[in-house]
């Protein structure tokens, strides 16, 4: 009786505040570090080559180092340079810089499958490099990297914890002010470890359904 | 020499002795995944009918919430509430490992299910009982496909070993973060981190490359799974 | 007469919906060679993964030199199947076992022999199908015509009474098909009980004691080659057999 108060009077509320600052943070990182991925895998694939050697670089240095690296970079280093971001900024521009190096090694991994004839079809019809680009050899390839692309999206879930080791009180360090006052540890995350169960398996869910929409008849999503 | 460049050689050292740490996390991590992933892994490809759902349920479990819940979990939680005194290093070395055990299942499942059926069969027709058959023909084969996978678990777990840090395990991250508060040099300070970590990941994949091809059959192209 | 050497009786399986077996009997003596023919899908390899229960049959009993196989699991089953050889049609060797490892293996962990009993035994089955020189090939590095007489090596390392071949030869192209149609011949000669299912319509003619003719799971006739082939009773039979004699002639 006394836990299931302390849950409704004191965990419940807190641990929903810190959910709402995790959807805050994921959803717009989420979003950035996809379409920076697309950009990123796109030159890795079409760029020139300074221009798909730069990318390279970039993506090995934020696949390579640890996110919580990046993040104290972004937090804790700037500030060397005077540039000062609030945690929260710090914590977006960490997960979307990440998440995106990921989501291109994905992308890039799925236009390099498309078959040349796609784009040897496509200039034929007048189309130009740009053009081929984007409406025919795109909406192919993010089929295929759906499913990886998806994955990303659901580590990015769980990563979004880290943002609390730079101040940004999200679900994680809700749980943990309140754990320390309470000194229930153990309840509070199990609570905390459950609120993100249900966001990575709602996610997975969501992601199988819009692969299942997108999926084209004899469309065939082979691994690579 | 300009002060960024002393402070980083001055604690380059200190780091490194962390990246002693942070290896053996790390090692210890997958190795003990490993030892429970196998087992998982045949459970759930050849393992009784309702064994096959628990393992499915440890893997959502413990794929699906963060590495930084979990240490809080068992560190402040468990070892708490069960009264057992487990330094922030086992603790770290345990949490990391189940978690691995989780994705090394999975790798190991996918290269058991990619092997030909009649692998099982021909075993099975010269009288072998499937837990031979599994040890001595499934597992050798599969482990070898699960190479490549198991490279990209090593590259994931050594980034991971960073979080640890959350529970004040001496790896390079908090040695890192420690030096930088005493000297200011953070910029520099992370930058020696990400080399490191950088360094780490290239010798690992490296390390596992030569063991492949090592191991490797002689005129078997290995798929991909 | 004398006791048969391995007999089923009243086999039946079934996936699902389909029936593939269907009450399928048969018996087979010492030093025989039985050839079981039929057009795809007959249940031919299927009745013979039953006979070792690779495939579990649904109903049927079956007994090996009089002895009924009760509860095929366990010790009983492993027992049993080291008795009994089996041929497969891909036949999957163990890919990553060299040559000799793959014949060694179950002589060491199934029947515990030394390594180097095992080894000795191992070498002298490979010389007798001809493959003394390639031991040490791996099975990716081996024709498909040497990777079939690995696989009889192996299964004849276990001193089996009786052998099950299914199709040994359907994945070979066809110059490699005579050497392994060799090999069988020869455990033929010898006296090996074998029961093998095959569309070598020329070797069943030569050497078989009995054609076996099966089609939708049960067997429709069976005899002696000449009167299979020459002047058999039932219509199907006389229909599959006209067939594949022509197409066998084509193919000359």
């Amino acid at each position: 009786m006394e836990e299931w108060l302390y849950i409704q009077n004191e965990a419940a509320p807190a641990l929903f505040r810190g959910f709402w600052v995790s959807v805050q943070l994921i959803i717009p990182s989420a979003t950035l570090g996809l379409l920076l991925g697309i950009l990123v895998g796109i030159l890795r694939v079409f760029g020139n080559r300074a221009v798909s050697a730069a990318a390279n670089l970039y993506v090995t240095l934020f696949r390579g180092i640890p996110l919580i690296v990046q993040l104290f970079v972004w937090y804790f280093g700037l500030p060397y340079w005077n540039i000062y971001l609030t945690p929260f900024t710090a914590a977006i521009l960490g997960f979307s810089l990440c998440s995106a190096a990921y989501h291109s090694e994905y992308i890039r991994g799925a236009l390099l499958s498309i078959k040349r004839g796609q784009m040897l079809a496509a200039h034929s019809l007048g189309f130009t490099r740009t053009q081929t680009i984007f409406s025919v050899i795109l909406p192919q390839a993010m089929r295929r990297a759906l499913p990886g692309c998806g994955n990303e999206i659901i580590y990015l879930i769980k990563y979004s914890s880290l943002a609390y080791m730079i101040t940004c009180i999200e679900l994680t360090g809700e749980g943990k002010i309140l754990a320390s006052d309470s000194f229930k540890f153990t309840e509070v995350f199990l609570l905390v470890g459950a609120c993100y169960l249900v966001m990575t398996t709602l996610a997975t869910l969501l992601l199988q359904a819009l692969e299942a929409r997108l999926r084209l008849p004899g469309f065939e999503h082979r691994s690579f | 020499m300009p002060e960024s460049l002393l402070a980083v050689l001055d604690a380059l050292p200190y780091l490194l002795e962390g990246s002693f740490i942070t290896l053996v996390v790390v090692l210890g991590a997958m190795g003990f995944g490993f030892c429970l992933a196998v087992p998982l892994a045949v459970a759930q490809v050849y393992g009784p009918r309702w064994l096959r759902p628990l393992v499915a349920l440890y893997v959502w479990f413990f794929r699906g919430i963060p590495l930084l819940v979990f240490l809080f979990l068992f560190y402040f939680g468990l070892c708490t509430a069960l009264d057992i005194n487990l330094s922030a290093f086992t603790v770290a070395v345990v949490v990391l490992g189940l978690i691995s055990a989780a994705y090394q299942s999975q790798i190991f499942r996918g290269a058991i299910m990619s092997l030909p059926e009649g692998q099982l069969k021909a075993a099975r027709a010269l009288g072998m009982s499937d837990a031979k058959a599994i040890l001595f023909i499934i597992l050798p084969q599969a482990l070898r496909l699960s190479i490549p996978g198991w490279s990209n678990e090593y590259s994931i777990i050594l980034k991971d070993s960073a979080v640890t840090y959350a529970l004040g395990v001496a790896e390079i991250m908090a040695r890192t973060h420690f030096v930088a508060t005493r000297t200011y040099q953070h910029m520099p300070l992370y930058a020696a981190a990400g080399a490191i970590f950088l360094v780490l990941t290239w010798l690992g994949i490296r390390g596992l490359r030569y063991l492949e091809e090592k191991v490797r059959i002689p005129g078997y192209s290995h798929h991909e799974f | 007469m004398e006791e048969p050497i391995l007999k089923v009786e009243g086999i039946k399986k079934r996936y699902g919906k389909k029936e593939i077996l269907r009450g399928t009997s048969l018996s087979i003596r010492r030093g025989e060679l039985k050839i079981l023919i039929g057009p795809s899908g007959a249940g031919k390899s299927t009745l013979l993964q039953c006979i070792n229960f690779l495939v579990r049959p649904d109903a049927g009993r079956v007994w090996l030199e009089g002895k009924e196989i009760h509860h095929a699991q366990g010790r009983e089953l492993h027992h049993y199947r080291q008795q009994v050889g089996m041929i497969f049609q891909d036949f999957n060797l163990f890919d990553h076992l060299t040559a000799l490892r793959n014949v060694e293996i179950a002589l060491v962990k199934v029947r515990r022999m030394s390594r180097n009993e095992a080894h000795d035994r191992a070498m002298a089955e490979l010389e007798r199908v001809g493959l003394g020189d390639h031991v040490q090939k791996y099975p990716a590095q081996l024709s498909g015509g040497q990777k079939q007489r690995v696989s009889i090596a192996r299964a004849l390392a276990m001193d089996p009474k009786v052998m099950l071949l299914d199709e040994p030869t359907s994945a070979l192209d066809p110059e490699l098909i005579g050497e392994v149609l060799a090999v069988i011949r020869d455990l033929g000669e010898l006296g090996m009980t074998m029961l093998m299912a095959t569309h070598q319509i020329a070797f069943a003619q030569a050497l078989a004691n009995e054609i076996v003719f099966m089609e939708d799971g049960l067997i429709v006739e069976a005899g002696p080659p000449e009167k299979i082939f020459g002047c058999a009773e039932n219509e199907r039979t006389r229909e599959f057999c006209s067939k594949v004699m022509e197409l066998y002639t084509d193919n000359r």
